[in-house]
């Protein structure tokens, strides 16, 4: 157990003189980056929740109305994080054409949810729903829109590394885009879901 | 894993400040991380001369109500209108500066200068990297940072002016507040805390992949693991106050009623907001921030002054591992401790106990320090260098602020204390003055790395002397005004002097005597300033170790040090950072770099 054998060294005698080539974890720096950032997505989504369930108990709490095209986004989703795991496997066996294939689709796919989810917007509140209206409301906007707002970003760093596949940069240099770009999309699909039956369970 | 050859791509990822030929990419948008830090360092010392400025013209108004402010008032009018109408303070003027001068010394005087700042500067130094993992978005953070500052100086002109609602902002108050400083205020926090956790995810990334070989964790300087911990507690502290600012934002623009209870009446009318919300989901959700942001004020603090004191004792600090594992434990109970800020907001008894012996136990890793700074202090080879002194100044300093909080983490003491200047004293004392301080020692000792020369030790030695013995004449007389029961943030009150009517005439005295001891505090940092400026050009030359340092931003090839900071070849490291007065060897220290089988004596 290498965190033992850290915690009981002492550093001011038995390790004088030893060097070890590299530290960290064993895996590459921009993969570190996000999953420290993940944990920082997941902190605020995880309050929002529990700031939800606690503005649910209160009497006044109306329940929204879930539109049917809520379960047509989430399949979307779920399709475009397919899609780009599709992508991620393709690119490990360094096979180029598989990998656009399953980039286009993820993102093209992704694109589409965001539509979705804005004309879920423009149908509620044509139907009165605005953000205003009741704490229910407010909670299902701001956390449509968050989520909305980290699948966007998402989309900018999948822009970059189609670009540069379209413009014939070899598949192993981007295999770690893509594979950052799943993981991503896979996080902020669960996010959507666990959110999604947030939504359903009032 | 980050190897040799991935640390040297960082570097040439990103240009080298020194190649870029116009002023703009080399001072301006670099992406060095040693530029970034003193970009930081420099807006962040703005910012405290500024925030300190606030608060003296409202020390006038509490020592000479209701008569014009001398020198400044003129300008006053001209910049706030109608508040500071004859350059007198209003009550409206009063709360806006109360309100910024909280937000601009915590969110944009110390932690850019001490987190930031500092860290920026030598944690890539220390950990033998050539710069942060992520130098852009280092530079990203940096310009997030400064449009939130941006944001908050214009809403000092705008109409209706600043934020008036304190530096917590408490809903429904903060909402309800019609002007629009108020929104801008929350604008310019969600720029800041997101700029913070980007700088942190850099911090956290750059010390767990960066480190030099031979750096393991417990080779690491004490500085380099405040700066990890912090970073550590930004990540988890900042997303709930983030998504409180959206929630408040919303309320306050989109008109929701997340913190907006039913039936508020303001000024007679009820509001017209749906209401149903809770106010005191605020105060939780900002506080559960607001106490790790004061270990985040604190840690670095801590970081620098335990690295100044080793190198001015020229001994090895005590209990290093124990150190190490205080602020672990201090990080994670400082998550535990927030109602202890509400107790009078109204709470389960047995919630209130909880929270009291919770307060009381993160004393414990607290006391751990400082009787690890004390002993270090022991029998050690002192020298009373310009940093030392703020370091001994510190040590003092945190544990009068210390002990008073064990007064205020009792609710039974809390309840008659709270929102007294007791209070004011008390977080002061721990969260302002000593990491003040620390930062000064920050900037004394370090200076002759970043420049290259020495500041000057006379002007030193006074203005360590007269801000120390200053802010003691300031702040111990404020404990006395809290037991008396003379309540924080009123502007005036019935009674003559301003004071409420329960408060004896004499203790206007005190006040007076307050303000005097600011203005002379505040005076002599133009010495400070001086200083800096004065011997960038004529200080005494430093060389590359002037106080016989043992850590790797001392061993750089080049004072100060440039791009890449070592060189061609990133050092090794065979040894801790305190190898401090080893026995049979040739000098009272050795460089972490310095591999074992030179002549360094016996490893015991």
């Amino acid at each position: 157990m290498s965190i033992f054998r850290t915690l009981s060294t002492k550093p001011w005698v038995a390790e004088r003189g030893y060097v070890s080539e590299s530290h960290g974890f064993g895996s590459p720096t921009a993969k570190v980056f996000l999953s420290v950032f993940l944990g920082v997505v997941t902190a605020v989504f995880g309050l929002l929740t529990a700031a939800y369930f606690i503005r649910m108990a209160y009497a006044d709490w109306q329940a929204l109305p879930v539109p049917a095209l809520l379960w047509l986004n989430t399949a979307i989703l779920i399709l475009s994080s397919i899609a780009l795991q599709w992508a991620r496997v393709a690119a490990g066996r360094e096979h180029a054409d598989g990998v656009r294939r399953g980039l286009l689709a993820g993102g093209a796919l992704a694109f589409a949810f965001l539509v979705g989810q804005f004309l879920v917007w423009r149908q509620l509140g044509s139907l009165g729903y605005f953000v205003d209206t009741n704490p229910s409301n407010s909670f299902f906007y701001l956390i449509t829109g968050l989520h909305g707002v980290h699948l966007l970003g998402g989309l900018v760093a999948w822009f970059r590394a189609s670009l540069r596949l379209w413009r014939g940069v070899g598949v192993n240099k981007i295999r770690l885009s893509v594979d950052l770009c799943a993981i991503y999309w896979h996080f902020l699909l669960l996010v959507w879901l666990v959110m999604f039956g947030l939504l359903l369970v009032t | 894993m980050a190897t040799s050859a991935e640390r040297k791509a960082i570097v040439q990822s990103h240009p080298s400040p020194a190649n870029s030929s116009t002023f703009w990419g080399k001072y301006i948008f670099s992406s060095d991380h040693k530029v970034i830090g003193i970009q930081y360092g420099f807006a962040g010392l703005f910012f405290l001369l500024f925030g300190f400025f606030l608060v003296l013209v409202m020390r006038w108004q509490m020592a000479y109500p209701g008569s014009p402010v001398p020198f400044v008032g003129g300008l006053l009018e001209k910049a706030m209108g109608e508040p500071a109408e004859g350059g007198v303070v209003s009550a409206q003027l009063y709360n806006m500066f109360g309100a910024m001068h909280g937000t601009i010394m915590v969110f944009m005087g110390v932690v850019p200068v001490a987190f930031a700042g500092f860290g920026n500067y030598f944690v890539p130094l220390q950990i033998g990297a050539p710069d942060m993992a992520f130098p852009r978005l280092n530079m990203a953070s940096f310009w997030l940072f400064f449009m939130a500052c941006i944001t908050m100086s214009v809403s000092f002109v705008i109409p209706g002016g600043p934020a008036q609602a304190g530096w917590t902002a408490y809903s429904p108050l903060a909402t309800t507040i019609p002007t629009d400083g108020q929104t801008i205020w929350l604008i310019g926090m969600v720029l800041l805390i997101t700029s913070s956790l980007l700088g942190a995810v850099n911090f956290l990334v750059t010390i767990i992949q960066m480190r030099a070989p031979g750096m393991s964790w417990l080779r690491l300087p004490f500085f380099v693991w405040t700066q990890l911990i912090t970073a550590f507690l930004l990540l988890l502290a900042f997303p709930p106050l983030e998504a409180a600012g959206l929630l408040q934002l919303m309320d306050k623009v989109l008109e929701t009623s997340f913190f907006i209870p039913s039936g508020l009446l303001v000024s007679g009318q009820e509001l017209s907001q749906s209401g149903g919300g809770n106010p005191l989901l605020w105060q939780h959700l900002f506080w559960f921030l607001g106490h790790p942001e004061v270990y985040v004020l604190l840690l670095p603090a801590i970081g620098i002054i335990t690295e100044v004191i080793a190198n001015n004792t020229r001994k090895p600090i005590w209990g290093y591992k124990y150190m190490v594992a205080s602020i672990i434990v201090l990080a994670f109970v400082s998550f535990f401790v927030w109602a202890h800020h509400m107790y009078v907001s109204g709470m389960n008894p047995y919630f209130g106990f909880f929270f009291a012996t919770t307060t009381l136990i993160i004393a414990v890793p607290t006391a751990i320090k400082v009787y690890n700074w004390v002993l270090t202090l022991w029998r050690g080879n002192i020298r009373l260098t310009v940093p030392m002194l703020f370091a001994i100044g510190f040590v003092f300093t945190f544990i009068n602020g210390g002990l008073t909080g064990i007064f205020l983490g009792n609710v039974i003491v809390d309840v008659p204390l709270s929102d007294t200047y007791f209070v004011v004293a008390h977080f002061h004392m721990v969260m302002a003055v000593s990491p003040i301080l620390a930062v000064f020692g920050a900037v004394y000792h370090w200076y002759p790395k970043i420049t290259g020369r020495m500041l000057n030790e006379g002007l030193g030695k006074f203005h360590f002397w007269v801000t120390f013995v200053g802010l003691y004449c300031l702040y111990y007389p404020m404990h006395y005004l809290g037991i008396m029961g003379v309540p924080r943030r009123y502007f005036s009150n019935a009674g003559s002097n301003g004071l409420p009517d329960w408060i004896p005439e004499s203790a206007q005295f005190v006040n007076i005597w307050i303000s005097i001891a600011a203005i002379v505090v505040a005076g002599v940092q133009l010495v400070f300033l001086y200083n800096l400026y004065r011997s960038a050009s004529h200080g005494k030359p430093a060389g590359g170790n002037p106080w016989g340092a043992t850590t790797l931003e001392w061993q750089t090839p080049d004072t100060p040090p440039t791009h890449g900071n070592f060189g061609k070849e990133l050092p090794s490291v065979y040894r801790w950072a305190y190898d401090f007065s080893v026995p049979g060897a040739e000098e009272d220290f050795i460089p972490q770099n310095v591999p074992a089988s030179k002549n360094t004596g016996q490893a015991s």
